[in-house]
């Protein structure tokens, strides 16, 4: 038997104001029913004594000062687990929204707890996305969070659906403990539906679990659906001994969600209007990825976000690459170039490439490849700068090598099909032959043995 | 009796308390019915402000807060080194024996291990007149470190009784003292320290010795002094962490304290996976054995945050005390000043720059001055060294931390984007950084080095700045046109940097380079340039001199000769001499 509180004392935009409540705790989960009629979840985000701060997640509209009953439900926001979550679709609360009922099991907070760095296993094995961009340059790692920092209207979905369908561990073995679960923050229909379309055409739609809050849903919602996903994720992997990969998208509109409820509250804004907390925030999502030491399962993130006007320096992609594990980069130019997937390799970057490559896990020469490769290619970049001033023919015979070099790396390197899946092998021979439109010399980056071996190999 | 109060409001890490409390600044609470640490940040005659070291979900209005009476204090005694704690002084390992794989709110467990034997060596003795700092015993704490006991500072008197060797747990006493005013005091293994407060030395004394850390572009171009301060700015992806891993490796600290603070765990996983794993080129011990982690990451309750680089450097200044030699690597201060602005946010405080509270500045220049070389109150000398990461929002030096942190370093490693997307690392840009030091240190390495050390440093400093000017001509015109003595300029200076400067962190000689073999290298790249120039003189083409391979193995160097084999350099030079020879026999 619990106490309905009849009204409200103040409602401003997502946040209401509740008074004389008796043994609320913080971040509890509140009920409120609009005219008898519509319920709607809220969540204490301050607390005064016997007033209330709660945050609507399903907007605040048709609310108001007299017509709501609220009531407490005395525990934080939780999610109902169980393995039966396997190709469910719930709306952005963790509500089913697929007629197929509700789902029984353990209730876990959504808020979790941070992973013990003691308790955590640094990740080494790599997947193969088949994608020369990703295995060659920047190498995914399971366990790892490596966003995908991409504009409006660059194939971001596309990229993360190919890379989804491709994803293998580096030995090919087969894998029947893999899921997905995915996270869509205020993203269109059409992309929601993209991606569903491709689980099912995949034939994984029923190893997915799917959150969905679109565009047009509230905003509020979305401040919650990660950690949701991320809740369901953690379960099926450290419980249930899956290797899950989530796919987060879109971070901006959840940064953005963040800022609106931020000023609303009245809170003193650092960058661009978002709050100080933003980092923090952004933190407690992407550090639940990774291994736990003597668990079977991971969690490895993709987290997708589109740079405000491309703009890498703004405060949403910033403070996620000083959070994430490297980034994969999009890139208009390139997309301009019908060069896809459109990665700029150069600020692309995985920081834990090093310990899942090589002698062992790859190829011996796959870390001097990268390097070079890396190298050479902001030469290029050097090369086209001068070009641009002084002319392509005014160049010296070295600077249009590696012009060709550049020209033959975005379009056979970095470029390749859609449903293109290459081998490890297949992607650093290809980087041994670009190598070798460049002379012997140039190539400082690599050890000489390698290069010896490789330089002059018969194709 | 304690004193407690009621919570009123809660805000995220912040509670506030209706009415006096009594409660004192900085004093440790407890919070709520699961006791949750927190400390008191601000007070008047009707509200007590208390920041929260744990996540506040679940706490209700009206729940109990209680004082302890002890500002926020870290423990310090044997079991600080090859541990790994939490901002506020929690062992990471213990938690997770009682809460798992996650850590759950209000545990409690004790800072360092009281249970565990230690082997102590009593050094005072009975009737001996003691002040704070004197060192009553020793206890092997590591393979690599002896830890020293010492009275604690402020406290002088008469040792009544002091305990044979033997084994003794850290709360066992092992002396008596009777104070001066005639009271007498248990002497155990462990003292207590508020973190806010710097421990008291006897003297401060400029810094003269370097911290060699085995990486190029430190020891030679921007070195700094054991008891300095340096700050590695860069932008994600910049290699800071790599740069601190490096030191934290390599450098010839005694006692490393590595702070993760608001950074990713699996990079802490990583330290403490790798350190215990590598040794120590000096003890031959694993690292970790000289070795501290606070681990703070990003996740973590954000006061936490604030209060891990305290709790690190008054860990370091304990060390400081025994006579060693300690150096901190905080990654990242960025992420403690946001913390800062975060608690500030809440307090609604009047913001200063983008948000961050007014009294940024100072708190920087409090925790930098906590740094330092010297004598200690038992007349040793040791010091404290800061080596601290700044992650500039958006890579961008001219943001509020970078340009204050930029006031009370004197070693700036400017970390360069454009370096590292080309894989130039370590990315540390010559023409950006700068160190203060050089001229303080100038002594030591004529004397420890060469006499020609500096000198050649400055030739290699000059050779890049000229470089850099002849970029901007060949940026525009290519550098078809340059005459051939700038052409050498140029050929020069990319020796340098890929031969010298670039450095491979995961090469199994070139990730730790001695300062000999660093002064060798400048050495046959300086002779190698005095060659080709009186060549280029004569009237030779760069095109003829580039015709042997002579430039490329001096590139290679750095792979070739082994750090133990720097006899192999005489060959270089005669190299070098025959190939002087040989262009001119063949195009004289």
């Amino acid at each position: 038997m619990s106490i309905e509180y009849l009204g409200l004392s103040e409602i401003n935009g997502p946040l209401v104001v509740l008074e004389g409540v008796q043994d609320a705790s913080f971040e509890e989960i509140v009920e409120i029913t609009v005219d008898r009629t519509t319920k709607k979840l809220g969540r204490i985000i301050e607390l005064y004594e016997d007033k209330a701060v709660i945050q609507v997640f399903e907007g605040t509209e048709n609310m108001s000062l007299q017509n709501t009953h609220t009531k407490l439900t005395g525990h934080p926001m939780e999610i109902a687990l169980s393995p039966k979550l396997l190709g469910r679709t719930f709306n952005g609360v963790g509500q089913p929204i697929d007629d197929l009922g509700t789902i029984s099991g353990i209730k876990r907070n959504v808020n979790g707890s941070p992973l013990n760095p003691v308790s955590r296993k640094y990740p080494r094995n790599y997947i193969r996305t088949g994608i020369s961009a990703i295995d060659a340059l920047t190498t995914l790692i399971r366990g790892q969070k490596l966003p995908i920092f991409s504009g409006n209207g660059l194939p971001h979905d596309k990229l993360a659906a190919q890379i989804v369908k491709q994803a293998s561990l580096g030995d090919n073995s087969s894998d029947e403990k893999f899921a997905i679960v995915f996270a869509a923050m205020g993203v269109k229909y059409d992309v929601a539906e993209f991606f569903r379309r491709t689980f099912e055409e995949s034939g994984v739609a029923d190893h997915v679990v799917m959150f969905l809050n679109l565009a047009n849903d509230p905003v509020v919602e979305r401040l919650i659906t990660p950690k949701v996903a991320l809740t369901a994720a953690e379960y099926l992997a450290f419980e249930q001994n899956m290797h899950i990969l989530v796919i987060l998208t879109d971070m901006t509109s959840f940064s953005e969600a963040l800022r609106e409820v931020s000023s609303s509250k009245g809170e003193i804004p650092s960058r661009k209007g978002f709050p100080g907390y933003l980092y923090s925030e952004l933190a407690t999502i992407y550090e639940r990825a990774g291994i736990i030491d003597g668990v079977d399962g991971s969690v490895t993130q993709i987290p997708i976000l589109t740079m405000p006007n491309d703009d890498i320096t703004h405060p949403i992609p910033d403070l996620t690459g000083y959070i994430t594990e490297g980034q994969i980069v999009l890139d208009r130019y390139l997309h301009g170039q019908a060069i896809y997937p459109p990665i700029n390799v150069l600020p692309s970057l995985s920081r834990l490439m090093k310990d899942g490559i090589g002698e062992g896990y790859t190829r011996a020469d796959h870390q001097d490849v990268a390097n070079q490769l890396f190298s050479s290619y902001a030469k290029v970049g050097q090369a086209r700068a001068l070009a641009s001033v002084i002319g392509e023919d005014e160049l010296s015979p070295i600077d249009k090598k590696y012009l060709t070099f550049g020209r033959a790396f975005e379009s056979e390197f970095v470029g390749q099909g859609e449903v293109e899946n290459r081998t490890i092998e297949t992607t650093l021979n290809k980087g041994w032959e670009l190598l070798r439109l460049l002379p012997k010399e140039e190539l400082d980056r690599i050890n000489t043995a390698i290069l010896e071996q490789y330089y002059n190999a018969a194709e | 009796m304690n004193k407690t109060g009621l919570i009123y409001g809660i805000n995220g890490p912040v509670v506030y308390i209706k009415g006096n409390t009594g409660f004192r600044m900085s004093e440790m609470v407890y919070v709520g019915k699961e006791k949750l640490v927190g400390e008191v940040i601000s007070l008047s005659s009707d509200t007590t402000t208390i920041q929260v070291f744990e996540e506040t979900t679940g706490l209700r209005p009206g729940e109990i807060v209680e004082a302890t009476g002890d500002a926020i204090s870290v423990t310090l005694a044997p079991g600080i080194l090859d541990n790994i704690f939490d901002g506020i002084q929690r062992p990471l390992s213990e938690i997770s024996k009682i809460s798992g794989a996650y850590i759950s709110r209000g545990v409690t467990v004790n800072a360092l291990d009281t249970s565990r034997l230690w082997d102590v060596h009593m050094t005072a003795k009975a009737g001996q007149e003691v002040s704070g700092g004197f060192i009553l015993a020793e206890v092997p704490e590591t393979k690599s470190i002896l830890h020293r006991v010492m009275v604690p500072p402020n406290c002088s008197g008469t040792l009544l009784h002091v305990a044979a060797d033997g084994t003794y747990t850290i709360n066992d006493t092992i002396a008596v003292l009777q104070l001066n005013d005639g009271t007498e005091m248990n002497l155990t293994l462990t003292q207590k320290w508020p973190i806010r407060v710097q421990r008291p030395v006897n003297a401060r004394f400029a810094a003269t010795r370097p911290l060699v850390t085995g990486q190029r572009i430190l020891d030679t171009l921007f070195p700094i002094a054991k008891g300095g301060t340096a700050a590695v700015p860069g932008g994600f992806g910049t290699g800071k962490t790599m740069t601190q891993h490096q030191i934290a490796k390599w450098s010839d600290a005694d006692i490393i304290i590595y702070i993760g603070c608001g950074e990713r765990g699996n990079e802490m996983t990583q330290v403490l996976e790798d350190f215990s794993k590598l040794v120590d080129p000096k003890s031959g011990n694993p690292l970790m054995d000289r070795t501290s982690l606070i681990a703070n990451t990003s996740n973590m309750p954000v006061a936490a945050r604030e209060a891990s680089i305290y709790t690190g450097i008054t860990l370091a200044e304990y060390y400081r005390d025994m006579g060693y030699d300690v150096a901190i690597m905080a990654d990242s201060t960025s992420r403690w000043a946001e913390a800062l602005r975060e608690l500030s946010g809440r307090l609604e405080e009047m913001p200063a720059e983008e948000g961050f509270p007014a009294y940024l500045a100072s708190r920087l220049s409090t925790f930098y001055e906590r740094a330092g070389m010297v004598r200690n109150l038992n007349g040793s000398e040791g010091s404290v060294s800061i080596i601290s990461a700044v992650s500039p929002q958006g890579g961008d030096f001219s943001e509020p931390v970078t340009q204050n942190t930029r006031r009370f370093v004197r070693c700036f490693w400017g970390l360069d984007k454009a370096l590292a997307y080309s894989r130039h690392f370590p990315a540390i840009h010559w023409l950006t950084s700068y160190s203060e030091y050089l001229g303080d240190l100038a002594p030591w390495y004529a004397q420890h080095v060469s006499p020609d050390f500096v000198d050649c440093r400055n030739q290699i400093v000059a050779i890049l700045n000229q470089e850099s000017s002849l970029m901007e001509i060949v940026k525009l015109i290519g550098s078809d046109v340059l005459p051939d003595d700038q052409k050498l300029v140029l050929e020069v200076a990319k020796v340098i940097r890929l031969g010298f400067l670039q450095q491979n962190a995961f090469h199994p000689e070139d990730t730790c380079v001695p300062l000999l073999k660093q002064l060798k290298m400048m050495e046959v790249i300086l002779y190698l340039y005095s060659k080709s120039k009186a060549l280029v003189t004569m009237g030779m083409p760069m095109s003829i001199l580039k015709e042997g391979n002579i430039f490329e193995r001096i590139i290679a160097i750095k792979y070739d000769v082994a750090n133990n084999e720097l006899e192999k350099f005489e060959q270089y030079k005669k190299d070098i001499d025959a190939f002087y020879d040989q262009v001119i026999e063949k195009n004289a």
